[in-house]
């Protein structure tokens, strides 16, 4: 061991090849929020950067590094704890290393391509090539084949590890998410002109993602790390794992329907897709409940305070952010006037950042202490910790700054836009033009500011935590004798 | 399993909820779709075929249903020439092909989905902003291919920018918007006076 140095020969195999997927993550991470304050300021002043960058490009920047640095930290995730769960060696490491450096360079092409090129005539090779247009999974259709191949053999990974190695319950959870993951991905990768068939399929990959297979995901990923942070029994964090996954599929598979209320879908979505979706933050309760009670029956006592407290974040913004803000407008009779306004931005920021960016860095912050040999990254830290808590406290404040600010937006244009204006043109713009519209969208800057403050103080923090560190940390599950 | 623990708090008995409800659900969403996929397809009733832009279209309240609907009137071809449903199909194709090669999704919304920087454009073909039915095709074909001549900011300063859009595709865009006019969106948006009813 060497204690304090980022040294490779600390981990193993997959652990190798998770610290690579962390660390595009963590630059796409930034370059998500870059992104998002040039089309924040947009808001503010159309002026900036028109006909270079346009509002378009630079939105679609965003949520696309988003969706890519998320499925990039749960990927590393993933590998991180294959070999743990499984007790033996990665099958097809080699294989998998290849994928990675397939899949990054993909992604810096289809970047490229969208901030230079941006757009393309109106046939099909400007689909295949440039940009699909169509909203989170824009990427053209030749990196959609790219990213199927990569994802074929990371599964590969995961199933033949397992296979060779021990069956557990978050193993075999794991394995079919995956596959269920892997395989919705293909309902996004044909072309409609019928717009409503179109927005049918596109939703099954958009929602069947974040609102079932992704919490599955971390669900699994949290299972795992509470045996790791806090010592939990196997035995009872499974039972929690399919008491979530039942609750989760229960509800968000048949929620679904919340967005087939106005695309020209028939009725009876309204009851299906009100009733199921309203029930959807019934496992984000449960998380709650579960992380809460293991953390107090183990007294907070863990080796690595900053995940355990990013665990918890998770918990509490998954709920929030997921559940709360999603039940707010997920009834069809209060729908029909939030529908497309900025109600939805308020939901999405707090619930990918709640749900997801969370538990994420707690993995980072797990991958960092053993890439340093194990450290010690408990109490009493040499400069008190104060580099994780400021980034914890600014993270967390300025995406929920962000989230009222544009959750007031969007009270104002369901009111103004909709309500009144009937949902014209002219009342869309009477809304935006709105005092009270141009203030929310002010304090959205700010929040988005401070969330870029938190986030190069996270990135500071994770390159130097633990680097004078001498003690080593105790492993507690061999303390506790499990 | 410890013989005195309940049935109800063994790992096992989750086991078989989660997979049961999973399944369960999964079975059901299969067979939803195959109705909604039926009851959506191209002219049915909630989405109207694509020789629909040869037709007149409206957007009024139906009391017996309490709810906006799409009404489809007489004869109004598309640029003053009747279209073949093929030929129909072909233009609103090429404007679909084009809304989505210009990424308008990432500014607008389309059935209200999309970005928010932007107009909803579901209903855009009857929107008033177009102040009369006989000049709105020039004005529509116009305002495409010529954003920033011919932007109307209503006061917020944000502009459309050039995006190339050629008159051909400028016209299946326009075809494209009209044919969307008439689906069934389900009373979305709500109390939407069209260009037809200004003044009502």
């Amino acid at each position: 061991m060497n204690l304090g140095v980022i040294d490779n020969a600390q981990l193993n195999g997959g652990q190798k090849l998770a610290v690579k997927y962390f660390t595009v993550a963590l630059v796409l991470f930034l370059a998500q929020m870059l992104f998002g304050l040039l089309a924040a300021i947009q808001f503010l002043a159309p002026d900036f950067l028109y006909g270079m960058l346009d509002f378009s490009v630079n939105r679609m920047v965003h949520i696309n590094a988003m969706v890519v640095w998320m499925l990039y930290g749960f990927i590393g995730a993933v590998y991180w704890l294959l070999e743990d769960e499984s007790g033996v060696d990665i099958a097809g490491l080699g294989l998998g290393n290849i994928a990675f450096w397939v899949l990054t360079a993909a992604v810096a092409v289809v970047v490229l391509v969208y901030l230079f090129v941006q757009i393309g005539p109106g046939d099909d090779m400007t689909r295949w090539f440039i940009n699909e247009g169509r909203e989170y999974i824009e990427a053209p259709r030749w990196a959609d084949i790219g990213i199927v191949a990569v994802m074929l053999v990371f599964f590969y990974n995961v199933a033949g590890t397992f296979s060779k190695g021990r069956w557990s319950g978050i193993a075999g959870v794991l394995t079919l998410d995956l596959f269920a993951l892997a395989g919705l991905y293909l309902a996004g990768m044909f072309y409609m002109t019928n717009i409503t068939a179109d927005q049918y399929w596109w939703w099954w990959v958009i929602h069947l993602w974040v609102e079932a297979t992704w919490e599955v995901l971390v669900g699994c990923i949290m299972a795992w790390s509470l045996m790791q942070l806090l010592g939990v029994r196997r035995k009872i964090v499974q039972t929690w794992l399919y008491i979530e996954v039942g609750l989760l599929f229960g509800s968000g598979i048949l929620g679904l329907g919340h967005h087939y209320f106005w695309i020209g879908t028939p009725d009876y979505w309204f009851s299906i897709g009100g009733f199921f979706s309203a029930l959807e933050p019934i496992p984000l309760v449960a998380m709650v409940v579960h992380s809460v009670y293991d953390a107090g029956v183990h007294k907070f006592r863990s080796t690595n305070h900053p995940a355990l407290a990013w665990v918890i974040a998770h918990t509490f913004g998954n709920f929030f952010g997921a559940g709360v803000w999603g039940f707010m407008h997920t009834l069809p009779q209060i729908n029909l006037y939030t529908h497309g306004t900025q109600w939805t931005a308020s939901h999405g920021h707090l619930a990918f950042f709640g749900a997801y960016a969370t538990i994420n860095i707690a993995f980072f912050y797990l991958a960092i202490q053993k890439w340093r040999g194990n450290v010690w990254m408990g109490e009493a830290l040499p400069d008190n910790g104060w580099k994780w808590k400021w980034s914890l406290a600014l993270l967390n404040i300025g995406v929920l700054g962000m989230t009222v600010a544009l959750l007031i937006a969007g009270y104002e244009q369901s009111f103004v836009e909709r309500a009144v204006g009937g949902s014209t043109w002219e009342g869309y713009f009477a809304a935006q033009a709105h005092p009270w519209f141009q203030q929310a969208m002010f304090w959205r800057l700010v929040g988005g500011v401070v969330t870029l403050i938190g986030a190069v103080l996270l990135i500071w923090d994770l390159l130097t935590i633990g680097s004078e560190e001498t003690r080593s940390a105790p492993l507690l599950r061999e303390a506790a004798g499990r | 399993m410890n013989p005195t623990q309940p049935r109800w708090s063994s790992e096992d008995f989750w086991k078989k909820v989660a997979i049961w409800m999973t399944a369960g659900s999964f079975v059901i969403l299969i067979l939803l779709t195959f109705d909604t996929l039926s009851k959506t397809s191209v002219g049915g009733k909630r989405v109207q075929a694509y020789g629909v832009i040869n037709k007149d279209i409206d957007y009024r309240f139906d009391p017996k249903r309490n709810r906006y609907v799409p009404v489809v009137g007489g004869e109004a071809p598309l640029f003053g020439k009747a279209l073949t449903e093929a030929e129909a199909e072909n233009l609103v194709t090429l404007g679909k092909k084009t809304i989505q090669a210009k990424n308008c999704m990432n500014c607008h919304t389309l059935l209200g989905n999309g970005a928010y920087y932007a107009p909803d454009l579901t209903k855009s073909w009857l929107d008033p902003a177009w102040i009369n039915e006989s000049n709105r095709e020039n004005l529509m074909l116009a305002f495409l291919q010529h954003p920033e001549q011919n932007a109307r900011t209503f006061g917020t300063g944000r502009k459309m920018p050039d995006l190339g859009i050629t008159e051909t595709e400028a016209r299946g865009v326009v075809a494209f918007l009209k044919w969307m006019s008439a689906i069934d969106t389900n009373g979305f948006p709500h109390n939407f006076k069209t260009i037809k009813h200004q003044g009502d």
